[in-house]
């Protein structure tokens, strides 16, 4: 017998709520969509499995708030910006949401400073240096010139974003994980009218019924890879992000798109081999544009995309001759893949190159001794400190324990440069759908293909980064509220409420069974074998046939010895809904694509023309359909925008 | 529904993996962690105003969020996993420390 639960059990209790606008997730995206529908007068209420005050991927920070192209600093336009980050993926990226981002980056983080968040340098802390505005006292990043990319003190977001939520008098519903939508007469692909929900420490059930719903739930973040032991630190997203959202639209019939996209790498999102993020030496993104210093001190040149040697530190963070701008930040390019030639950033020369010429030897490191003071500063003390997952976990664990950013050389382990904080290549089967990974496909009201349900934030496909995440929740939460406004409560079916409740707590009557560690593994095995780096009609079959038996046997196995339990049990069952949809997703794409990072052995001719297009899938009577949709349905982008924008 | 229907409810035993750690001494045992830890790793302890049960720890993602918003330094501690605590190196000694 163990010690006892300190928690009242209210399994088998159910309670009822009915909002104007139900949001799902409370991270950024579901927080900026709650306050948005709030101001357009719709009663609101937000479910959020962990606790909203720092809850999310972004909840403990953000040092980047990216394309605030419409900036009084930024001379590009949103249109050129926005065709830019699409026609690096080559088209397979969400250019409604890209649009709405470049548009209303900027507005959003003006609100954001109304709301208390800190985007401004006021202290004059960096004054004089290369990267801040002495007028608008802004700090920008990557491109020196162009601006589109601001420093931001995110640790401060979140709390005020939770307290605009409750200020507006959103009812926040923490500690409660949302499980299925419901829809009109229990059929996927009907009206969406609510969801069902469970309290994670209690278990008791919570229903609601919402005249208009908003997936907030970011994407699937440990699909392929999985490890009970100690592997938080590594990961960039939260464990949370299990892709309950994803399973969710999929079970009601939403149309998906991407789904057959995966990259390989675990660079942050899961696994436990991972360094932590921004806690090892790099050049990028948190820590650019530090400079790197090989075992014997020998700095790493950098080059620009034409090969030139960059001398200073200035030019590190200016476009190349005759290139109006480069992209930079997470998600601008399909890693490895660099982007296309336009866009191309500068960087250090590649390191497994000089290696393979014996021109540096291993370790490397960061080298901010090195550094111009106010780069310096600005790196380890803003950057890495307001990012995520830096500001406790780095920045003070590391000057706690003798870290000296003015003597110090902090050692990288991207050995050969493979990627961000791995320790080397990783195995092909290793794979994420992040960063851009595949969801519901959405229109320009970020409404799904279903009646009612609209998505945001890393949800999205095409989804990431914070201010993506703000743009298209504030976007969302006021389509929605405006649907509401003008919509009739949709009706509940007692049916599929009844199968819910069965279905939610079979694993609380189990007195013996397996636990959900053992069901998470197996069910990331069975991704690495069926739908990982090389997929076939065969593979993606057996893929099916294993979820299909593991759904029927192993899964009615899994127990839970109390909520916190449970909760772990039903992400498991996520886990299942999202990779079916990915293998339904492989098996309709019947060509390889090298920006999807898909390889079927079967059809390997990469990219051919008739298959550059999107590839849908849904549910349908039982039955999956697939359809598609050309690259750029979303064109013209500003007379859309216009048209949606109320 | 009956509550004997379900199995009994029960704390699984804490792991021994460390983490995050409660110092007692200084810990007042508010509470705050159980509250804003996004894994929810901790629960309350069962006698009011001790320090808390860390229950979860493999669980643990390092957010900092228990720590930074502790109202009492030192109470709370992240520790972390022996494979991820990296190395550096004094620039001008080229003295090396690992944390």
């Amino acid at each position: 017998m163990g010690n006892p639960w300190p928690y009242p059990v209210l399994y088998g209790k159910e309670r009822r709520f009915v909002a104007d606008v139900l949001v799902l997730g409370g991270g950024i995206a579901g927080c900026w969509a709650a306050i948005s529908a709030a101001k357009k007068g719709a009663r609101v209420m937000m479910v959020e499995k962990a606790a909203t005050i720092r809850s999310g991927s972004g909840g403990s920070g953000c040092d980047h708030w990216h394309f605030a192209i419409e900036s009084p600093l930024c001379p590009l336009t949103s249109e050129e910006f926005a065709q830019a980050l699409v026609d690096n993926h080559k088209g397979y990226n969400n250019g409604i949401a890209r649009y709405i981002q470049c548009r209303d980056s900027y507005d959003t983080l003006l609100e954001l400073e109304g709301m208390g968040g800190k985007i401004r340098d006021g202290e004059d802390e960096f004054k004089g240096a290369e990267f801040r505005d002495e007028k608008t006292k802004l700090l920008f990043t990557y491109d020196y010139l162009n601006k589109y990319t601001l420093r931001v003190w995110g640790t401060t977001f979140k709390p005020a974003l939770f307290d605009e939520c409750r200020r507006l008098g959103v009812e926040i519903f923490d500690r409660t994980m949302a499980t299925r939508l419901l829809v009109e007469e229990g059929r996927a692909g009907r009206r969406v009218a609510g969801a069902a929900a469970i309290q994670t420490r209690t278990g008791e059930m919570l229903i609601f019924s919402a005249k208009a719903t908003i997936l907030c739930l970011s994407y699937p973040g440990r699909n392929w890879i999985f490890s009970s032991e100690l592997t938080g630190l590594a990961s960039f997203t939260p464990p949370a992000n299990a892709g309950d959202g994803h399973a969710m639209a999929w079970e009601a019939g939403a149309e998906m798109v991407m789904m057959e996209r995966s990259v390989a790498g675990v660079n942050g999102t899961d696994g436990g081999n991972a360094v932590p993020p921004y806690m090892m030496g790099t050049h990028a993104n948190t820590w650019y544009p530090c400079s790197l210093i090989d075992a014997e001190g020998r700095e790493i040149p950098w080059i620009n995309r034409d090969g030139k040697v960059l001398r200073t530190i200035g030019e590190r963070c200016r476009p190349a001759e005759g290139q109006k701008f480069f992209l930079m930040g997470g998600g601008v390019a399909s890693f490895p893949h660099p982007g296309i030639y336009e866009y191309m950033p500068p960087g250090p020369l590649p390191l497994k190159k000089l290696l393979e010429e014996g021109k540096i030897t291993l370790p490397i490191y960061a080298d901010l001794p090195a550094m111009p003071e106010l780069e310096r500063k600005v790196i380890f003390g803003m950057m890495v400190g307001q990012e995520a997952k830096t500001q406790v976990p780095v920045l003070q664990t590391l000057t706690r324990a003798g870290f000296d950013r003015d003597k110090d050389l902090l050692q990288s382990y991207h050995l050969i440069g493979q990627s961000d904080w791995v320790r080397g290549p990783v195995p092909g089967s290793w794979r994420r759908f992040g960063v851009n990974p595949g969801g519901p496909l959405v229109d320009w009201d970020l409404k799904s293909s279903l009646e009612g349900l609209y998505v945001a934030g890393d949800q999205l496909f095409g989804g990431n980064d914070h201010s993506h995440a703000a743009t298209t929740g504030r976007w969302a939460g006021r389509r929605a509220a405006d649907y509401s406004l003008g919509a009739s409560l949709p009706g509940l079916d007692e049916k599929q409420v009844k199968q819910e409740r069965e279905r939610i707590l079979a694993p609380a009557r189990r007195r013996g069974g397996i636990d959900w560690k053992e069901l998470c593994a197996g069910i990331s095995k069975v991704m690495q074998d069926y739908c990982g780096e090389i997929r076939n009609e065969e593979l993606l079959r057996l893929g099916l046939r294993s979820f299909g038996e593991i759904r029927n046997r192993e899964a009615m196995e899994v127990m839970a010895r109390n909520p916190h339990e449970l909760v772990h049990a039903l992400e498991a069952f996520s886990m299942i809904s999202v990779g079916e949809a990915a293998m339904h997703a492989s098996l309709a794409r019947r060509a390889s694509s090298e920006t999807l990072h898909f390889k079927r052995s079967d059809y390997p001719h990469m990219d051919p023309l008739e298959w550059n297009k999107f590839i849908t899938v849904r549910k349908h009577d039982g039955e999956v359909v697939a359809g598609e949709r050309p690259l750029d349905f979303w064109l013209p982008f500003e007379e859309n925008y216009e048209r949606h924008n109320r | 529904m009956k509550q004997d229907e379900f199995a009994p409810v029960e704390m699984s035993e804490p792991e021994r993996a460390k983490p995050v750690m409660v110092h007692g001494e200084h810990c007042i045992g508010c509470n705050t962690c159980v509250e804003v830890c996004p894994q929810d790793v901790f629960l309350p302890n069962p006698s009011t105003g001790e320090p808390p049960v860390v229950a979860y720890p493999q669980e643990c993602w390092h957010d900092g969020a228990c720590v930074e918003h502790c109202p009492c330094p030192g109470a709370v501690e992240l520790r972390h996993p022996l494979m991820q605590r990296v190395r550096w190196k004094r620039k001008l000694t080229g003295e090396h420390f690992r944390l």
